[in-house]
């Protein structure tokens, strides 16, 4: 018993002692060394991120992301350890390095980046927060001055809503916080509350799994700007950039046109902008830490920005998510996505 | 000299763990520095922003009063450590009363009530605590009539949005009420006269100032209730799930501390010319708590660090609301190092309390 106690001493004392030490090499070799991603997820949010019972496999539009940095790096997109976060723990998950990355429905805010030591990678999707009710309850947000919400815990959507109902001056307005989505949408469903805050694309989401859609309405109004990223651990820009840059890749493939499908006669192009940026010239891969044909094994694997985005929330899925004139769409359609150049 | 030995290695062995546990913080807080975040509990001050469903806290000046987004994270710990301690409190008093009520059922001579108790007990300690708290909450009583059905009776009004009480005020006759109850403490070897007093002062006060209590039914508007005190579907959750969890294992102390009382006893008791029930109350019972005392203790423990899941039901008690804080300021070692401290006061407050009880009810040897 007092052995015990002796060794756990100097055990913990060694840790302290060699912590520093694993602290300093990047990410990105670390990865590279394992073999393997271990990628942060949403299990419970359909759309983003759903560990299918059945299967036992993770699909959504954000696990997309996770399998196309493991195709980056390993040319497999399949050698991905995922790891189920809940709203609350996310932050401390990549700030001590338990998965090294998260995609996770995650919007970018200053107090995010300031204060939780992450570094926040480019925007995938651009969201709002906005509110849904049952079908006649209100149709409109002025009509919820006395009710209650009902929203997740440790998201931006919590403290949106408290701001709204503040800047409102509604003083019998009552927020109520869930650990997590399922319940909120549970106590919602059951009449606990009049209404349910949450990202817009989320609550497409989880009305589209309800049992009788139908009868819930998402408000149109748009309370706040979410715009939706992964994260790495905050000071280790060789990570963040290499996965940046995979992130962009996707988007510039839309840019240029290049498909799954029409990948393999673009490697064929004499185009100098699109030999570079597929790796048959240049070492913007090897720059980046990154394989020279990353590109193309990202787009082989998962495809561009739109064909990523239609898989999950196109006209032909259960969560359909218009993209036309939205700030999802190509910044040449009117939208905020954009790559920086590959040059 | 063995104890000097004993001692020194005692204090070697100390030193090194807190050595350990030491460095471990100091490397957390280099690293955290690292990352541009320095150790501070200065966060504490800032601005929650975020709302709690129900607590109250304090403020300098104001007192008790509910929690609002412009209140600080420091108060908005309180308001989750005062959720917590209602919760607990409140807990541990129904718990005991239920576990002796289980335990006389499952001591019983009837068959039924026997039979009863101790299904009871093996359901309740066989089952994951967290998946009974979702079925209070989730499958009792969010299926209680919506708020528009609400069940109302004589001010009361009862729906999956809470329990509802009239708001009880002090009225002018509050001062009758209280001379009253004066008079009748002085005449308290008297009942008769100390009733009639009570009465008088409760009268006169009524006549002169108006009632002594206010009752304030809540108003039932569209989306709740305005005014009134609502006890919370979540708050009744896990008061009803630990209460019934943790009375189960009560139960079974109580059973145990009963027959740990030798037979002779019981015997001793009969051959003095006792009845069962005297038997039982004068002799057996008093034995009894000085050995369930103990194992008591820890149950309550158990209670009150089990309100931790009260965030499960929506219950915004202190761990809860730690989560939030952490998540919103960066904050997670500061906050669960004074969260953890709190929950060791109250752990230490309860001991505290048991142990001075015990000490009461411990046998002392005159010799
Ligand atoms: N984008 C927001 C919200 C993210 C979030 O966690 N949303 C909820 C939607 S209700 C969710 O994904 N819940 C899934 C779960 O953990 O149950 C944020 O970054 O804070």
């Amino acid at each position: 018993m007092k052995l015990g106690k002796l060794t756990l001493g100097i055990a913990i004392g060694l840790l302290a002692a060699l912590g520093p030490a694993w602290a300093q090499q990047s990410r990105l070799d670390v990865v590279k060394n394992r073999g393997r991603l271990v990628c942060g997820v949403n299990a419970v949010l359909p759309g983003f991120g759903f560990l299918d019972q059945k299967t036992g496999k993770y699909t959504g539009f954000d696990v997309e992301f996770c399998r196309a940095v493991a195709a980056a790096l390993f040319g497999d997109p399949d050698k991905v350890d995922y790891v189920p976060l809940d709203a609350r723990v996310r932050f401390q998950a990549v700030q001590n390095g338990e998965v090294d990355v998260a995609f996770r429905n995650t919007t970018v805010t200053a107090n995010r980046d300031g204060a939780l030591g992450v570094d926040f990678l480019p925007v995938t999707f651009y969201d709002g927060q906005g509110v849904m009710v049952k079908k006649g309850r209100a149709n409109s947000l002025r009509e919820l001055q006395d009710a209650t919400f009902c929203t997740t815990q440790g998201t931006t959507n919590e403290k949106n809503i408290t701001d709204y109902i503040r800047a409102q001056r509604w003083r019998n307005a009552k927020v109520l916080t869930f650990e997590d989505g399922a319940k909120v949408m549970n106590a919602f469903l059951q009449g606990r509350c009049d209404a349910f805050t949450a990202d817009k694309s989320q609550l497409v989401g989880y009305r589209a799994t309800a049992p009788r859609p139908e009868e819930l309405v998402i408000l149109k109004e748009t309370i706040s700007k979410e715009p939706l990223a992964g994260f790495v651990r905050e000071n280790d820009s060789r990570w963040r950039d290499a996965l940046s840059w995979i992130v962009y890749a996707t988007i510039q493939a839309e840019e240029y046109g290049i498909t799954q499908k029409n990948l393999d006669q673009f490697l064929k192009s004499e185009v100098p902008e699109i030999r570079r940026f597929l790796g048959l010239e240049g070492t913007l891969g090897q720059d980046l830490g990154l394989p020279r044909d990353f590109v193309v094994r990202v787009i082989r694997a998962v495809g561009n920005y739109g064909e990523i985005y239609d898989r999950f929330f196109g006209a032909k899925s259960p969560f359909y998510i218009p993209r036309t004139g939205t700030l999802n769409a190509l910044q040449r359609f009117g939208g905020l996505m954009y790559s920086p150049p590959f040059r | 000299m063995p104890r000097a030995k004993d001692l020194l290695l005692q204090a070697v062995v100390l030193g090194l763990v807190a050595w350990g546990l030491l460095s471990l913080l100091a490397e957390a807080r280099s690293r955290m520095a690292a990352q541009g975040i320095p150790f501070s509990f200065a966060f504490l001050s800032q601005e929650a922003g975020f709302s709690l469903s129900e607590g109250l806290t304090y403020a300098p000046g104001e007192g008790l009063r509910p929690f609002f987004p412009s209140d600080t994270y420091l108060q908005a710990l309180l308001a989750g450590f005062l959720n917590t301690l209602k919760v607990a409190l409140l807990g541990i008093f129904l718990a005991t009363f239920l576990g002796l009520l289980v335990a006389a059922g499952r001591l019983s001579a009837n068959p039924l009530a026997r039979a009863l108790a101790a299904g009871y007990v093996e359901v309740i300690r066989n089952t994951p605590l967290l998946l009974q708290l979702f079925v209070w909450y989730f499958a009792v009583l969010l299926k209680l009539p919506s708020w528009e059905n609400a069940l109302s009776w004589g001010g009361v009004l009862l729906s999956q949005r809470g329990l509802v009480l009239p708001q009880v005020g002090l009225g002018g006759g509050v001062l009758g009420l209280a001379l009253g109850l004066f008079a009748g403490f002085f005449l308290r070897k008297r009942p008769l006269w100390a009733l009639g007093a009570l009465f008088l002062g409760v009268f006169l006060g009524w006549v002169l100032w108006g009632p002594p209590l206010v009752f304030a039914p809540p108003q039932k508007e569209a989306f709740g209730p305005r005014g009134g005190l609502l006890l919370s579907p979540e708050f009744a959750a896990l008061l009803f799930g630990l209460v019934v969890y943790t009375a189960a294992f009560i139960a079974e102390v109580f059973r145990g501390a009963i027959l740990a009382v030798p037979r002779g006893q019981w015997e001793a008791a009969y051959a003095l010319g006792l009845e069962g029930r005297d038997a039982f109350r004068l002799i057996v019972l008093p034995q009894a708590v000085r050995i369930a005392v103990p194992p008591l203790a820890n149950q309550y423990l158990n209670l009150a660090k089990n309100t931790s899941l009260g965030v499960a039901v929506g219950y915004p008690d202190l761990f809860s609301v730690y989560g939030t804080v952490a998540n919103q300021s960066g904050r997670s070692l500061e906050a669960i190092l004074l969260v953890m401290a709190v929950y060791l006061t109250l752990s230490l407050g309860i001991s505290a309390a048991v142990n001075t009880y015990n000490r009461r009810v411990a046998l002392r040897w005159r010799l």
